[in-house]
Parts: C-alpha cells; structure tokens; sequence
C-alpha cells in the first residue's frame, strides 16, 4: 500500500473508510522519515513518540465519526513555528536549546483539526537565504540530486513533500521562501495574501513581508490546508479580519475568458532558455484551456530586489534585538558586564548570513542615512506595488517563471551574498506589494524540477488555486517524484 | 566603509566583532551597499513611502487591558539564568 503518494483526499477518505488507520499512516511516514533523513537532512528534530500518541488519538475520533477533512493525516512544521514543548531553533544556534512555551496560531489550527506532527523542518538560519546553507544544522539536500540545493529558506519543507514523507509541510515566504524552493523541488508553493495566514507563534524575521503558507504535492492539497490555516487571529496585529471562502470549492471556478498578464520584464536577460521553455509551454496549456494572453509591464519590477535588501534587513536588525542572551536563547559564557554580555552572546549566536542582515539593516536606519536608504526603498515598493495594480486593472493573474534557473550546486552561490540574492528576482514583488502568490511545477530541465509563478490580487487565492488545479488537471508534473523515493 | 565604521555599526547592532572578521565585512556591506544604490535610479517625487502592504490599511490597535495571564514560570524555563524568578545579568551598578 503505497500510502505516501497519496493526496490529502484520498488519505482522508481512506482514513474514513477505515482501509488504513492513522497510526498505519504515521508509522509509515516515520519510517520513510528514518530512512532518507540521513541523505536529506530535512528534519531538525523528529517527534516520533509525540506523533505516534496523537495518531493513536486521532484513530480514535475517526472510530466514533467525529473527523474533520484533516483529522489523522501528518505535517511537518517548518522550524520557524512555535511548537508547545518542542524544541523551536529557527536553524539557529541562537535557539538550538529553546524549547517553545506555546504554539504558533497556526500549528495550534492544524492541532485542532487533528493533524499529526511528525517534526520540524530545516530551513536557512532565521529564514534568511535561498539555498537552506545557512542552517546551523547543515543544508538540506535536494531529493531530484544531493548534490544541489533545495532552494529556501522553506527548503527542508519542500524537500520532505517533494521526498514524500509528509502530505504537507507548513512554510513562510518573505521573499521567495515558499515559491523558490517550492520550484527548485517540484512541488505546489502557496504564499498566500499578506495578513491572509497568521504571524502569532512564527518567528519575524520582516515582519511587514512575512507569511506563512503551505508545500504540497498539488494545488488541491493546498486549498485543503489553506481553508485550515486562514483567518483572523486578534493575537496578530497584521491579521486581516476579513471571511475565509472555500477554497476546496473554489477549485472548480471556470477558467475560460481568465485573463494572464505575462510580465515582460520575468522574460528578459537571466532567465535560462530551457526553463523559459517549460514556462511558455504552460503557458500554452492555459491559452488552450481558454484564458487570454497579455503582455504586462512593470518598468519599477527590477528594483525589487535593491528594496527588498533595504526593507528586509532593516526590519530583520529590529527584530532581532530581541535575542540579548537575557531571557531566552544563546548565552555567552563568563561576560564582563552586560554590553559583552549581549555583544558576545549575538556574536556566537548568529551566523554569518544572519549578522550581514543585521549589520546592512542598522546602518541603513542609521542616524543621517535614513532617509537615503529605508525611506527610499519604501517609496520604490509603492511604484512597484502601485505598478501591480495597474496590471490588475487589464488582468487576473499574472504569470512566469519562479526563478532564473533549476536548483544550483551546494557551494555555488556562498561567495558573494548579491548573486545568492538575485535568486529571489521573480519571486520578491509578490512579497513588496502583499499579494499572494504560488508556484506550481511545470516541466523539467536535465531532469529537474521548473516552477510556474502564478501571481493575484490581494485576496484572490481562489483565483489562483483553480488556475494552478486546472493547470494540474492537464499536466502531470506535479505528480513526478525524485529517483529513489516513490 | 572604513574598519572604524564597520566597529561602529557591530556595536549599535551590539554583535562581537573580531578584527579577522571586519575586512569581510567591509567588501560584503559595500558590495550590499552599491547594489541598493541602484534604488536612486527611481523617480520617487510625490510618492508617499509605504509603510503597509495592504491598501488602505494601518496597524489595528487594541484597548489597553491585560490579556494575558501569569506565565512567567513557563517563559522562565528557557531563560539562562534565574534566580527568585528574576533574570540575572552582570551587575551594572556599581
């Protein structure tokens, strides 16, 4: 019984069906887990006792028909979630011994549904890169090739989806951590609407681009865990109070007359001609199903990446003040007063990737520069998401390509932090003006993964997830799984 | 950016900083640096900085009343060093 390749409506009504229990299914997936771990390095830590209790619990609801569409099915949480009595490190020294004292309102959420965690995924320290080789615990490995990066930050949750050891793994995405490992893996990415998913519990890194989201298989999975995960939570002050539709019956929304704005500058120089392939063939898919193709432009787009490496960092060095070696965290041993002590306990605590973050975002708010670096930056996100509403005005979506290229070499990129950032070209607009965004795979290129970007309105996940479920419909990319893994 | 402007910044951001390490962080800030610059490229006269990313919305404020209980003992666990359920750091009066 191949339980793992199956979607989270089969597991469900398998589930209800009683053709395998929760407990069959766990045990299933821990063994999987035990058995790749070592080649992957996916996982930080591993809940398997807890895991198997809750199954056990869960096996029980189903038993007396109390189930919801989640109940028994396991996850993995992306490292960044607080997690109740679970060690929670953000792939930091900094928190390698913080063990959380309550859940984030998302893993609360899926608790409640009676989701069963099976562990907590690595990802780049404090979700600040796009290779996942920033982790205190070592890279993660892409399950297509060990050799390459699995993309990140969420690259230990893409790589446990896309090795299929769990049906979904909880991500965030501050500037591409969904959407660019989601491609580089070949699985279904959805960075939903700034403020669609709560913050509460999910260590800020940025706190006005951070949102949490979903990896699965397909975009039907991701409309399942998104009608879990959305809504208004009062212990977020960004959360936005506001309904939250159906998106599983949202999936059946028509496709013909969508309009699909291609953005002329995601086709420029630095796209990799074979993945610009892969991408208009999908495209074509769409055309054929009944949408219109339109050119959009968007001239400010290609400041994206200079805001963002202004914005982020300046919320990133604010953030993490908090880690001071006082009340939680990494502590140095035997300081002289108290300055050595937060100097030295931030110095061991942060790695290298990290403390560049902070050091670019104090002196960009630094008396006298100011004004010359975060207010400018924060002007050029305006144009540019002002650029995306005027897009929106002729179209419904906007279309292409996730990243540049497939997944690159462990090791390539760690040189010079500006070519690791360019990474994020196509991916950090969505993230500037708030809108939610999905990757979803469309090909491959030397037998890796390529991802499509589909872009919408604020708010319109519906929109987006039947584009990518019609997408997945006529295509079966999605459903491709790395040599070694089916 | 000259090494004394490197210290400067490790001691706003209050991160250890040893002499081995400013050179590298001398070429990665610069490099940072002149690649943000290209932001001045922008025409942004009129153009009001943004500060939210959703339209038409602000921070939600809420009434200033207590909402959470007494957890200090649970938020306590994870602290280095406790006593009396005081935090303890290096002493700072003299």
């Amino acid at each position: 019984m191949t339980l793992h390749t199956k979607s989270l409506a089969a597991l469900a009504a398998g589930l209800r069906a009683r053709e395998f229990s929760s407990v069959e299914l766990t045990r299933t997936l821990l063994a999987r887990i035990e058995a790749y771990q070592p080649q992957l390095n996916a996982l930080i830590t591993v809940t398997g006792p807890s895991a198997m209790q809750a199954a056990a619990v869960a096996d029980g609801v189903l038993a007396r028909g109390g189930a919801g569409p989640l109940t028994g099915i396991p996850l993995v949480h992306k490292d960044i979630f607080c997690t109740e009595g679970v060690r929670t490190t953000c792939a930091s020294r900094m928190l390698d011994n913080f063990v959380a004292p309550y859940d984030a309102t998302v893993v609360a959420k899926l608790k409640a549904e009676g989701m069963i965690m099976l562990g907590k995924a690595n990802m780049d320290e404090f979700a600040m890169g796009s290779s996942n080789e920033t982790s205190y615990y070592g890279p993660v490995r892409n399950p297509w090739n060990p050799q390459l990066v699995p993309g990140g930050s969420s690259g230990g949750s893409a790589a446990v989806v896309a090795a299929r050891l769990a049906p979904f793994a909880s991500a965030t995405d501050t500037g591409g951590s969904i959407r660019q490992p989601a491609a580089l893996c070949g699985v279904t990415g959805l960075k939903p609407t700034y403020g669609r998913v709560s913050r509460y519990g999910m260590i800020a890194f940025a706190s006005s681009l951070d949102q949490g989201g979903t990896l699965t298989t397909s975009a039907a999975d991701a409309a399942l865990m998104l009608r879990a995960m959305a809504g208004f939570d009062v212990r977020d002050s960004t959360s936005v109070e506001r309904a939250v539709p159906d998106y599983v019956a949202a999936l059946e929304l028509p496709l013909a007359g969508m309009k699909i704005g291609l953005l002329k500058e995601f086709f420029e120089k630095g796209l990799d001609r074979e993945n610009e392939r892969c991408v208009r063939e999908a495209l074509a898919v769409y055309e054929k199903l009944g949408a219109k193709l339109l050119e959009v432009s968007l001239p400010n787009l290609g400041l994206s990446v200079p805001a963002y490496y202004v914005v982020a960092p300046a919320e990133c060095s604010s953030n993490l003040a908090r880690f001071d070696g006082v009340r939680f965290g990494h502590r140095a041993k035997d300081p002289k007063d108290l300055m050595d002590l937060y100097k030295r306990s931030r110095g061991e605590g942060f790695g290298a990737e990290v403390k560049r973050r902070i050091m670019t975002g104090t002196y960009v708010l630094s008396a006298g520069y100011y004004d010359a670096y975060y207010l400018k930056a924060q002007k050029v996100r305006r144009l540019i998401a002002n650029e995306f509403e005027q897009a929106f005005a002729q179209v419904d979506v906007v279309m292409g390509p996730t990243t540049p290229t497939p997944a690159f070499a462990l090791g390539s990129k760690t040189s010079d932090p500006i070519t690791m950032y360019l990474n994020d070209i196509y991916t950090i607009g969505a993230n500037l003006a708030g809108l939610p965004a999905m990757s979803i795979p469309c090909g491959f290129v030397h037998n890796l993964p390529v991802g499509l970007q589909l872009i919408g309105r604020h708010f319109a996940e519906e929109r987006l997830l039947s584009a990518a479920h019609a997408y997945q419909r006529e295509s079966d990319w999605h459903t491709r799984i790395p040599a070694g893994y089916e | 950016m000259k090494p004394e402007q490197i210290s400067a910044i490790a001691h706003l951001a209050r991160l250890s900083m040893d002499e081995a390490e400013i050179p590298s962080y001398q070429q990665s800030l610069a490099s940072i640096l002149s690649f943000v610059s290209d932001l001045e490229r922008a025409q942004t006269q009129n153009v009001t900085p943004m500060a939210h990313p959703l339209p038409g919305l602000t921070q939600r404020l809420r009434p200033d009343v207590a909402t959470e209980g007494d957890a200090h003992e649970r938020y306590q666990a994870n602290a280095p060093q406790v006593a009396a359920s005081l935090y303890l750091v290096p002493k700072v009066i003299e």
